[in-house]
């Protein structure tokens, strides 16, 4: 039984959220988040990391025996992080310098090697496809909402240096929200990070539990919360 | 005829050895393509950074081709660290070099001064520092105009108890919180253009070789 689009898309974005209900990548997640240029960077790096992979390993799911998918999963998740380090450091210079080692620590990310191994080891290359871009953007909206927060709470400032991005065009997109604001300097330091995703993930508890009480209650739908299978991590010899 | 775990084994290998020689060539192709893009951006980026201290009307030679290595422990250098070299009409013009102010809050502070050949500074700007967000590192120029206050700035202006922050009475500025920041990165800046002074000679007759020598 393979998931339809419509669940795989909810799954990424809402129920299975990487960043907040699965809490994969956090390392990434919490360090690149101090402003939304660098997160938006490193969540469109992750994102095209994670569509890759997911397509590659689902079109080698039958060629690779289960004692050594792993190994597998992780050469070709950490050839495509290269050539995506290379193509960022060839067309946004400046970026790459700004991400350093969080563009090569891409391959480390759980959630990348999770998907591989729960996702597209067992589905067609199309849906395995689009389960890491809705896994991405997923993730990618969390790191973007952090990002913007914590550069608004710290800076008074929205959208700093998107040209290094976007190029020229978007030399002006900086808001400058509340003028004369001294920033508030715990939002920028590494406890900010925990704090905005911990409020985050509160906010999301709380939507659904609010939706499971008040609306889907009236509505009388009856949801069956299948359990999904654990991710395994051993293998026997075949 | 191989018992059945050796034989598994070499299966798995040899799958394993096919993976990593098309994941390399995959990398090898993507580094191939994109080698000189890389390069190029890398230069450009050198360039805009050696830019912001020195407006490009003010020399007319390649920055990039009269690079030369200074070890200076005046300058903080631990290893050989590239100069760059500019004249206008043949003529000396200014340098380029790198400071390195060991004594920042925590670590080294990693500055770009530009010295004009009269001695007077064109710019300074940050490369790398690890100082306290918010606080010290307003010594970026993103951060606060501060480092701008170089500018013209030369060792007989202010004289030598200026070149100080005032907290030490001297003529810069420091920020609130932040002393020893700014202080490290005055030191570095007067140690340069002390070098400069003691040097300067023989650092632009580095520039008539490398002329000669295109």
């Amino acid at each position: 039984m393979s998931a339809s689009f419509r669940e795989i898309s909810i799954n990424g974005l809402w129920k299975n959220n990487p960043g907040l209900v699965q809490l994969l990548g956090l390392c990434p997640l919490l360090g690149t988040s101090n402003s939304t240029v660098n997160a938006l960077g490193l969540a469109i790096a992750t994102a095209l990391v994670l569509i890759c992979s997911n397509a590659a390993v689902s079109l080698i799911r039958n060629a690779v025996t289960n004692a050594v998918r792993l190994p597998a999963f992780v050469m070709i998740i950490a050839a495509l992080t290269t050539c995506i380090e290379l193509l960022m450091q060839a067309f946004t210079y400046e970026l790459f310098q700004i991400l350093g080692i969080f563009i090569p620590l891409i391959t480390t990310n759980c959630m990348i090697l999770g998907r591989a191994e729960a996702f597209a080891a067992k589905n067609t290359v199309l849906r395995s496809s689009y389960d890491g871009l809705m896994m991405g953007i997923g993730f990618g909206l969390v790191l973007v909402i952090i990002g913007a927060t914590r550069e608004l709470l710290g800076t008074g400032m929205l959208f700093t240096n998107m040209h290094l991005l976007f190029g020229s065009i978007a030399e002006h997109w900086q808001i400058i929200v509340f003028t004369d604001y001294k920033g508030f300097l715990l939002a920028i330091l590494p406890p900010g990070a925990f704090l905005v995703l911990g409020l985050l993930i509160a906010l999301k508890n709380w939507i659904d539990a609010y939706y499971t009480e008040h609306i889907a209650s009236k509505t009388k739908v009856t949801t069956t919360v299948a359990a999904d299978r654990r991710v395994r991590v051993t293998g026997a010899v075949d | 005829m191989l018992p059945e775990i050796t034989r598994s084994m070499l299966k798995n290998s040899l799958v394993l050895a096919a993976f990593a020689a098309m994941t390399v060539a995959v990398v090898a192709v993507t580094q191939q393509t994109t080698q000189s893009r890389i390069a190029e951006a890398e230069r450009a980026a050198q360039v805009r950074a050696l830019g912001e201290i020195l407006p490009a009307d003010s020399y007319d030679n390649e920055l990039l081709d009269n690079v030369i290595y200074l070890h200076e422990p005046l300058l903080g250098h631990r290893k050989a660290t590239p100069a760059y070299l500019a004249s206008a009409d043949g003529k000396p013009a200014a340098i380029i070099m790198q400071a390195n102010a060991p004594d920042g809050y925590s670590g080294s502070i990693n500055l770009l001064v530009g010295v004009l050949a009269d001695g007077t500074l064109s710019g300074v700007r940050v490369i790398q520092h690890k100082e306290t967000p918010g606080l010290g590192d307003q010594i970026e120029l993103a951060k606060s105009p501060w480092i701008k206050n170089f500018d013209g700035k030369s060792l007989d202006n202010p004289n030598e108890h200026g070149w100080a922050v005032k907290k030490d009475r001297g003529e810069f500025d420091q920020f609130a919180g932040a002393t020893i920041t700014p202080r490290a990165v005055v030191g570095a800046v007067h140690k340069a253009l002390q070098y400069f002074d003691q040097n300067h000679t023989e650092l632009f007759a580095q520039l008539n070789t490398s002329e000669v020598s295109q």
